[in-house]
């Protein structure tokens, strides 16, 4: 049974998971980096974007009018930026009005609009879990030799490996990049230079729940169904993710998203699928405890 | 050019500044002294829009700069090169540079050719990371930093600081530089003897009040400066 394909199974189921924690572990650290501060909400706005999707693709019957591919891409488009918009409203509804207030008034308030969310959210769409349905993407399956690859998980991680691609273009090439990371380092000496952080720390609530939005579409398309609460767990495993590797570093979160969906898909190949999520929050304590700046060496972890 | 009038400033209720008063006229260079907590630097992040004045106001090319934000700040010419140096260290030095030069659009790669000629030890290490500089080099990275954005009116603050003496002399010649080119700086110090041989004008700060205003030539020989401030020699 353990044998190469089935090996080869878990590494592309590993690595189209843990893109998906990448994309969502992204909002958490750039948000960080900018305001040291954890967006609480960011989970809900993840669960937000995979509703967008569905109300665009099943309910507005999207993927029925326009066909699978055009649909899907539309999709994307339209959800990165609605759930862009509902970060911006949250910013300036929710942290915004504390910018001169202590961290703890801004965590209240995070965790305020986390509930208050989670409760709109299955007060729109209901308890129960919303099914994509089978017949929106065709069911192709790649197969070279005995490995099989379906359609959708290399959809899945080409999508989410493009965006993060441009991002890291965006961050690395570009003036309004260069800005993001000056005020990640050093917001006062950012202002110095003439940056106007408070537009930074706008533009980092626009991006990274655009990005966590975007992965909530993906595991609606990838798993099927989704629902009201799943920004919790998803949540927590970006977390994590963005933890190992080191809150506040944009690298970092792409390669410790990678490395935890990697993990969890071995771990339930290898050792037993009841253990799958624990083996996450194992991995969350260790760190915590042993290595709270992440596991990237400080000089290739450029901060952000 | 540049005028402070009574300005105050506190943090969390305790008063830095307790009404300080003073003026810098184009094309000088002013240095502004005192001990460790005097409220040199406070003086500076409120020009900078750091931190917001309790009352008073600073007046820059009869503008108020103490309503505006700090970029709005630096879009009129006032750029600083903060105590501790600040630099970006995980950037390269061109990064920060470039940073620099963040409200301008056009001429930067001008401006980059002048700081390197200014400072050529920061273009041969151009795309090293600032981190990894010396604290002369980083010095010498803050100021050209703060020089890309063109600035009408430098502000320093210890730029001295933790330098071996050799160190001081580049960068003050430098700072000697910058003026002639017609920069106007305000040059906060502790090593008074070496910032006032450099300045036209002095002040003399002692927590928060200012105690002495005058000529770096009679500053030089004044017994309170001389005892207080200069030590014997
Ligand atoms: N961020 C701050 N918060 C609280 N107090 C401060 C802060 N910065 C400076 N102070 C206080 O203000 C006074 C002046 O400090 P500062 O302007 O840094 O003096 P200097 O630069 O002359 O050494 C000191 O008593 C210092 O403790
Ligand atoms: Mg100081």
């Amino acid at each position: 049974m353990y044998d190469l394909n089935f090996f080869l199974q878990q590494l592309s189921n590993g690595l189209t998971r843990g893109s998906i924690y990448a994309l969502i572990a992204l909002g958490y650290t750039m948000v960080y980096g900018v305001m040291k501060l954890i967006n609480f909400a960011h989970g809900e706005l993840f669960t937000l974007g995979a509703y967008f999707g569905y109300t665009i693709l099943v309910t507005l019957g999207l993927a029925g009018s326009l066909g699978p591919p055009m649909a899907i891409g539309l999709s994307m488009i339209m959800v990165l930026g609605l759930v862009a918009l509902a970060g911006h409203l949250l910013e300036r509804v929710a942290y915004r009005p504390l910018r001169h207030s202590d961290r703890l008034a801004a965590v209240v308030s995070a965790l305020g609009a986390s509930i208050f969310l989670q409760n709109a959210i299955m007060l729109k769409w209901g308890a129960q879990y919303r099914a994509f349905g089978a017949d929106l993407l065709p069911n192709v399956v790649f197969h070279i030799r005995n490995f099989n690859l379906p359609l959708v998980r290399l959809l899945v991680f080409v999508a989410a490996i493009v965006v993060m691609a441009i991002l890291h273009l965006f961050i690395h090439r570009t003036r309004l990049g260069l800005a993001i990371r000056a005020s990640a380092i050093d917001q006062g000496a950012a202002k110095l230079m003439g940056i106007d952080v408070r537009k930074v720390i706008a533009l980092v609530f626009i991006i990274g729940p655009a990005l966590g939005g975007l992965a909530g579409l993906l595991v609606g398309l990838y798993y099927g169904q989704i629902n009201y609460n799943m920004g919790q767990i998803y949540g927590l495993k970006a977390f994590t993710a963005a933890i190992i590797g080191g809150i506040g570093n944009i690298t970092g979160a792409m390669v410790g998203g990678l490395l935890l969906g990697l993990l969890e898909a071995m771990g339930e190949g290898y050792v037993s699928v009841a253990w799958k999520d624990a083996l996450t929050f194992v991995v969350l304590i260790m760190i915590l405890v042993f290595r709270p700046t992440g596991l990237l060496p400080e000089r290739v972890a450029e901060k952000l | 050019m540049l005028q402070l009038i009574d300005l105050k400033v506190s943090y969390g209720g305790v008063e830095a500044l307790h009404g300080l008063s003073l003026e810098v006229k184009p094309g000088e260079l002013v240095t502004i002294l005192g001990a460790n907590g005097a409220g040199k630097s406070t003086t500076l992040m409120a020009i900078s829009g750091l931190v917001r004045p309790k009352s008073g106001s600073i007046l820059f090319k009869n503008e108020r700069l103490d309503s505006l934000r700090s970029h709005e700040v630096v879009q009129r010419g006032v750029t600083q090169a903060p105590e501790g140096r600040r630099v970006f260290g995980p950037m390269t030095v061109e990064e920060n540079l470039r940073l620099g030069a963040f409200t301008r659009l056009k001429g930067i790669e001008a401006s980059l050719e002048k700081v390197f000629g200014l400072f050529p030890r920061l273009d041969e290490r151009r795309n090293q990371m600032a981190g990894t500089l010396s604290g002369g080099e980083q010095q010498m990275l803050a100021i050209g930093r703060a020089l890309m954005a063109e600035p009408t009116l430098l502000l320093l603050d210890e730029p001295s600081l933790g330098l071996a003496p050799l160190l001081v002399k580049t960068i003050f010649q430098a700072i000697r530089d910058i003026n002639k080119s017609g920069v106007t700086v305000v040059l906060v110090e502790q090593n008074a003897r070496a910032a006032l041989k450099l300045a036209h004008r002095g002040y003399v700060l002692d927590v928060g009040n200012l105690v002495l205003e005058d000529s770096s030539e009679n500053l030089l020989n004044n017994p309170l400066v001389i005892d207080a401030y200069l030590g014997a020699q």
